[in-house]
């Protein structure tokens, strides 16, 4: 049996954890491709019908990623986002999709190495997990 | 604490009595009109009905078994705007608590309203209700509620069953008959100090709340709340994974109902009727290639999750979703469950004080800080 490959969507602010990303890229430092960022101008735009689309979607595992309390480019955005996904923490594992498939962290922009030892990091956990349950079965 | 008053009850004859009651409130100087359950005139029917003219209360019936609607929406229409009248409504405890959430989501105001409520001992669903006048006369209100209060088996609606709130919290003026022997009289309780108001108007005799009213009602609150622990238990088994989720709604055709009848489904405009969801036909036949296949119509899990994210903070368990559901999916054990859960999470209560806000409408910088991290 192949290998599983785990597909982690990834909602990243453009100020932030973005930026880190790019900092990754040009420092030569390489992550996972089962990370499939989305840039989004800021965590707090990021919609829980973002999130469970993606899983609906098939996605193993969903990070929300921006800027450190206190850092945001629209003061608050990330308070926002963190009350949403505390909010999807309360209902996902209702419904099968535990607790941990989905993430939220604080990548600050010149944190490119921290950003691709949390990538790695996350795809460690994915595999460990195994499939998540909304992935079509053609896909896996 | 309040002002406690007595309703006589005449020849056993509640609802004469309840109406009476009601006629006095209407003739008060305060009051404009009054939103009330009233029999259609075909007779089978109850609706919400304002109520301008003393005559019109004639027909009027707030203690029939029957919920056709949350009428919280219709409070809402009359108040989301000042019409600088005073209103008496007449609600059944989680009609109260479904407008204490549109209030906080500004979709409503309780500054011109009187709150009136009575004890409520639950209803049939509209499908049961339709059933049991066919095969017989109109079920009588006050054998029902001798019924409910005795523990006695009834078909009634599942999230009244499990609802552990028979009582109102924050009506100006509550209506008794847990505890009393409701035949003969009810229990006028004038709890804040608009209902005080009109306490000495209505002419009723003073009394004390009988010690049984409170042993009474924990123990039918007590029988409610494994009623809804089976509940709990039972849905939790359905709806544990995508899979049993898709099980679940294998019946729901997309028609929306549940939405339109639920009372805190609060946006002008669902996102289900946007552009956002008039899918190209190309896209319909991508998916099918890449999953194989798809069913049509489409979106029903995403349609349901994400009315779990908008409004399960605030359901108020009423059961009114699971009543419009065409297909009879019991959609609100699962919502009255995941509300629970999502308001347990924000220590928020749905429709009990108004003056603690919608959990997703205030932010702060030092909480929840076990959210972030690997
Ligand atoms: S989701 Fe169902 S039970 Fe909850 S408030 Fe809406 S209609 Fe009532
Ligand atoms: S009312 Fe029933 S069939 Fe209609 S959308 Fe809701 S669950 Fe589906
Ligand atoms: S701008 Fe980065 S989280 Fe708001």
């Amino acid at each position: 049996m192949a290998e599983f490959n785990p597909i982690i969507i990834a909602f990243v602010c453009n100020w932030c954890t973005y930026t880190a990303a790019d900092l990754a890229g040009t420092s030569r430092i390489g992550y996972p491709e089962n990370v499939r960022l989305i840039r989004v101008m800021c965590t707090g735009m990021v919609d829980p019908q973002y999130i469970i689309k993606a899983f609906l979607e098939g996605a193993d595992m969903v990070l929300v990623s921006g800027c450190h309390p206190g850092d945001c480019h629209y003061i608050n955005g990330n308070y926002k986002a963190r009350r949403r996904i505390k909010l999807l923490h309360a209902i996902l594992p209702t419904i099968g999709i535990e607790r941990d498939r989905l993430k939220l962290t604080w990548i600050g922009a010149s944190d490119g190495i921290q950003f691709a030892r949390t990538m790695q990091e996350l795809v460690v956990q994915a595999k460990g997990m195994g499939p998540g349950s909304g992935r079509p079965e053609i896909m896996t | 604490m309040g002002i406690q008053r007595s309703l006589n009850i005449e020849n056993e004859d509640i609802l004469t009595g309840i109406q009476g009651f009601l006629t006095a409130i209407l003739a008060s100087q305060d009051i404009d009109a009054m939103l009330v359950p009233k029999r259609t005139s075909a007779g089978h029917s109850i609706m919400p009905v304002l109520i301008s003219h003393p005559r019109e209360l004639n027909g009027v019936d707030p203690i029939s078994p029957q919920f056709p609607l949350n009428a919280a929406r219709q409070v809402s229409k009359l108040t989301k705007k000042p019409s600088g009248k005073k209103i008496a409504v007449l609600l059944r405890p989680c009609e109260i608590r479904a407008l204490i959430e549109l209030v906080k989501l500004k979709q409503g105001d309780l500054s011109s309203l009187l709150l009136i409520s009575i004890d409520c001992p639950g209803a049939y669903s509209n499908k049961e209700w339709a059933s049991q006048c066919a095969t017989q006369d109109m079920p009588d209100a006050a054998e029902f509620i001798e019924h409910r209060l005795s523990g006695r088996d009834l078909p009634i609606a599942k999230a009244c069953d499990a609802c552990e709130w028979p009582v109102a919290a924050l009506a100006d003026i509550q209506i008794g008959f847990f505890g009393m022997d409701y035949r003969k009289q009810l229990l006028v309780l004038f709890q804040t100090a608009k209902g005080e108001m009109l306490a000495d108007e209505m002419a009723l005799e003073s009394v004390q709340v009988p010690e049984h009213r409170s042993r009474q009602l924990n123990e039918y609150i007590s029988n409610r709340r494994s009623a809804k622990a089976q509940m709990f238990e039972n849905v939790r088994k359905k709806t544990n994974s995508l899979t049993n989720l898709e099980v679940y709604f294998e019946a729901c055709v997309n028609c929306y109902n549940c939405r339109v009848a639920c009372p805190v489904c609060y946006c002008r405009e669902c996102v289900f009727n946007t552009d956002v969801f008039d899918h190209d036909s190309y896209q319909y036949l991508v998916w099918a290639r890449r999953n194989g296949s798809i069913k049509l119509p489409c979106d029903t899990l995403f349609f349901h999750l994400t009315r779990l994210v908008h409004m399960s903070l605030s359901c108020v368990g009423c059961g009114q979703c699971t009543n419009a559901c065409p297909n009879d999916i019991p959609v609100s054990d699962l919502f009255r469950m995941v509300g629970e859960d999502t308001q347990a999470a924000f220590d928020y209560e749905a429709g009990f004080d108004p003056d603690q806000a919608l959990p997703l409408s205030e932010f702060k910088e030092n909480e929840f800080l076990d959210v972030a991290g690997v």
